[in-house]
């Protein structure tokens, strides 16, 4: 276990360096003139012109090298600041803190309603085989080709149109949060289903499993002596990626439901160019994604403990 | 002002982990006491150089001037003012008994502090020839400018030279607080996405009689039209067209349609090898089916614009011009054939060897901007003319003049930005050449005399007379072609009473508005 923690300690400052410093050279060698793209999102599209470029130019010193702005990053980052935006002037750390607030809020519900949705239909399915196996997979398929955007706007004329149950969009009370993290979950648990179908499958098949029911142990008891932490490494760990990927991959749903999440932040602070923010983002998203990493390890060897035996 | 602290959130998550349909709404507005909006714009700073527009729109900073729907200046923080025989000093006597958001009354220092940051930041002041700002005395502000300037007053006027309350100052002139002076003070800032105002019991004018107010932006067009279908959103800017015959059926919803002074223009490089000669730019012009875009995509007939601004803008539009058209223009084609432009064997126009291609850049910040280019696209493909459309970010265009690459771009052009036209038309063609937003490469050293020659004209009839004149020249050179003016889209809940649309869109008029009573 120490072991492991060090290692992850150490691809933590890995991909912390790793991130930042090709965030800031991918960003460097977009086409077009910064300031103006700074410029046009401090004022508008009504108000940039040459003059705010200019302006953005001589306050920003956008004309001191490469080489030198990414020199201060680094001194900055080594003293844990994340610098300002470039466009609203406020610290990096706070927009970061609202959007991610409001991005792991909305993952964090989506996965749990998706874990809610998609463990029990998974081990249904694998229980009872087909024809509701074949059914249930046919109705993933069609959700997971469904673009979420649809989805969402489905459950919009359902809940928030026809029963006026929810908010079509907007945050700030936990009525908002339902109609997005539902859209997500679904989505999420279209997949995820059939991880635990599969995985609860092969240890139903297993002859360790056919074994304790020969053994004479009930359905139950060998469900939860053989079969339950057996089927939830491989799950556990297809969840945690999910969350990773999800929290940068939900700008579709946050732009619908307009949620001011870190997808969609990411989205426009590189339209805008603005780099710390950009930096920022993607370096707090790779520390969570090592975080995470991490805490799936933790929950897989408490789960299974052969594999630290293994390793 | 309240921010939403991670508390508020872990207790949210936890609430709808819990129960996930329980309807809780622990925040101080409530629905019903709340007017709720929703429009397109994000905002990201309290500096009113940068979002100011939010914070005007939402009542919260007033200005010296203010104007009317006519476009007209009326008092304001100022309730009169005076313009010296020279025209070149200001005197503007300060409303008595105006009280700042955070208690202390407005007076002249406060007014000069303003304006002075206001000044030093990026805007129309910064260019104003102005030698000071004095505080007379207490209630007197005096303007001293350098030369004739009669723009100032509607400079003036703009939301990024609101009054605050000197607390509201960090030390370098950034805004900390919004401490201002309108009906409604700020509750909760939460950028990019929301803004909640509360009303000013204090306030000198109009007091609101609702409570709050919250602004939500809404990115997607889809999203608002079903927040006003729905009802939890009670006034809706900005609807697509296509959505408006459906919510017309609905009995909770009253729509308005109302024409701004902004207007969808062609920018052309008129240096271009085949944009120089005026017949090309003019047979461009003719080109374009201008009813077509206004009826088919953007759904608003009689929209369609053959100059650039709308007749509510009296000074600078043309009477008459669509019927002096048909009698004087030859066809597109003639024109191009007239300047030795023939169509090769792929139907493409040719010259010396040269095919007649064009690369038009228009933003997708307005949805509508990469329909219309599309459309003009097929309609010049249908005399010769190849143009290649590129979307990318409004930016592109001040810097596409700057460096000369621009050929031609779609955008939709404020007139209104600053209340008088004129603040804009210099900006656009004042100087020689033209500006970011404006003429380019086009050496009209007359229209830059007529517009400066502006700056100083207070007659009325004289100041007509210019402008009048300046809009013929635009026109019959085209180095800007305009394609359709804008019409505001709005949807207001029956439950809403009051409702006026501002045309300057300096303010949504939220004190004018009540609900009604069940």
């Amino acid at each position: 276990m120490k072991a492991m923690l060090l290692k992850r300690a150490l691809q933590l400052v890995t991909v912390v360096w790793g991130v930042g410093t090709l965030t800031f050279v991918l960003m460097r060698s977009l086409p077009g003139d910064m300031a103006y793209r700074i410029a046009a999102s401090r004022y508008g599209q009504d108000n940039v012109n040459s003059d705010a470029a200019a302006l953005v130019r001589q306050e920003l010193n956008l004309d001191q090298s490469a080489f030198v702005a990414y020199w201060h990053w680094l001194l900055d980052l080594l003293q844990f600041n994340l610098g300002h935006s470039l466009v609203s002037g406020l610290p990096v750390i706070d927009a970061i803190q609202h959007m991610l607030g409001h991005s792991l809020l909305l993952a964090l519900s989506g996965l749990l309603i998706s874990i809610l949705i998609a463990v029990p239909i998974g081990l249904f399915c694998a229980w009872r085989g087909n024809p509701l196996d074949s059914v249930f997979m046919g109705l993933s398929s069609v959700i997971r080709a469904t673009p979420v955007f649809v989805l969402g706007v489905l459950f919009i004329l359902l809940f928030a149109l026809h029963w006026n149950w929810f908010p079509v969009a907007g945050f700030g009370t936990p009525a908002h949060l339902v109609l997005p993290a539902l859209t997500l979950a679904l989505s999420l648990a279209a997949v995820s289903n059939r991880v635990v179908r599969d995985s609860a499958k092969q240890t139903f098949q297993a002859a360790f499993y056919q074994f304790s029911k020969v053994k004479g142990l009930s359905a139950w008891q060998t469900f939860k002596r053989h079969g339950a932490r057996n089927i939830a490494v491989p799950v556990v760990a297809f969840f945690g990626i999910q969350l990773v990927s999800m929290i940068e991959g939900i700008v579709m749903i946050e732009s619908l439901f307009s949620w001011p999440g870190i997808g969609h932040g990411l989205a426009h602070a590189i339209f805008a160019r603005d780099i710390p923010v950009i930096q920022g983002a993607a370096l707090v998203m790779g520390m969570l994604f090592v975080a995470l990493n991490t805490l799936v390890d933790i929950l897989c060897l408490w789960i299974d403990p052969r594999g630290a035996r293994e390793a | 002002m309240m921010v939403m602290p991670s508390l508020k959130r872990i207790i949210s998550c936890v609430l709808v982990a819990s129960t996930l349909s329980g309807v809780v709404a622990f925040a101080q507005p409530t629905q019903s006491n709340t007017l709720s909006i929703s429009a397109a714009f994000e905002f990201t700073s309290l500096d009113p150089s940068k979002n100011g527009f939010v914070f005007s729109r939402m009542q919260i900073l007033e200005t010296l001037l203010d104007v009317d729907a006519d476009g007209l200046l009326i008092p304001a923080l100022a309730d009169r003012w005076e313009v010296s025989q020279d025209a070149k000093t200001w005197t503007f006597h300060l409303r008595e008994g105006v009280h700042f958001h955070d208690g202390p009354l407005m007076d002249a220092d406060a007014v000069v502090n303003s304006l002075s940051f206001a000044q030093a930041k990026h805007g129309a002041l910064s260019n104003a020839p102005i030698d000071s700002i004095k505080a007379l005395d207490k209630n007197t502000v005096v303007i001293q400018l350098s030369r004739p300037y009669t723009l100032l007053g509607a400079v003036l006027a703009n939301y990024a030279n609101g009054i605050f309350s000197p607390a509201a100052y960090g030390k370098d002139g950034e805004v900390l607080a919004l401490s201002a002076t309108g009906p409604y003070q700020l509750y909760q800032f939460a950028p990019p996405h929301k803004l909640v105002v509360e009303k000013f019991d204090d306030y000198w004018g109009k007091k609101a009689s609702i409570p709050y107010a919250s602004y939500l932006t809404g990115h997607r067009a889809e999203s608002r039209v079903l927040q006003a279908r729905s009802g939890q959103v009670d006034i809706v800017f900005g609807l697509d067209p296509a959505s408006l015959p459906s919510l017309k059926r609905l009995p909770s919803l009253d729509l308005y349609s109302n024409a701004i002074p902004r207007t969808i223009v062609l920018k052309v490089n008129s240096g271009h090898p085949f944009l120089k000669e005026i017949s090309a730019r003019q047979a461009l012009s003719l080109a374009i089916n201008r009813k077509g875009i206004a009826n088919g995509i953007l759904r608003t007939p009689n929209s369609e614009a053959e100059q650039l601004m709308p007749a509510s803008l009296s000074n600078w539009h043309l009477d008459g011009v669509s019927m002096r058209r048909g009698a004087q223009e030859a066809s597109a084609e003639d024109l191009l054939a007239s300047l030795g432009w023939k169509k090769n064997a792929k139907g493409q126009l040719e010259r010396d060897g040269k095919v007649f291609e064009l690369t038009l850049i228009t933003y997708a910040d307005r949805p509508e901007l990469t329909t219309v280019a599309t459309a003009i696209q097929a309609q010049w493909q249908a005399i010769g003319v190849t143009t290649k459309v590129e979307v990318t970010n409004s930016s592109a265009i001040p810097m596409g003049h700057q460096d000369g690459s621009l050929e031609v771009a779609l955008i939709a052009r404020n007139y209104g930005f600053i209340a008088d036209p004129l603040g804009v038309m210099l900006s656009d063609f004042g100087s020689n050449g033209g500006g970011d937003w404006g003429a380019m490469n086009w050496n009209n050293s007359e229209i830059s005399q007529l517009l400066m020659s502006l700056e100083s004209v207070s007659d009325p009839k004289e100041y007509k007379n210019i402008a009048q004149r300046s809009a013929q020249l635009i026109y019959d050179e085209r180095p800007v072609i305009p394609v359709t003016f804008y019409v505001q889209q709005t949807s207001v809940n029956k439950r809403v009473k009051g409702f006026r649309f501002d045309p300057f869109e300096r303010s949504f008029l939220l004190n004018e508005m009540e609900f009604v009573k069940p």
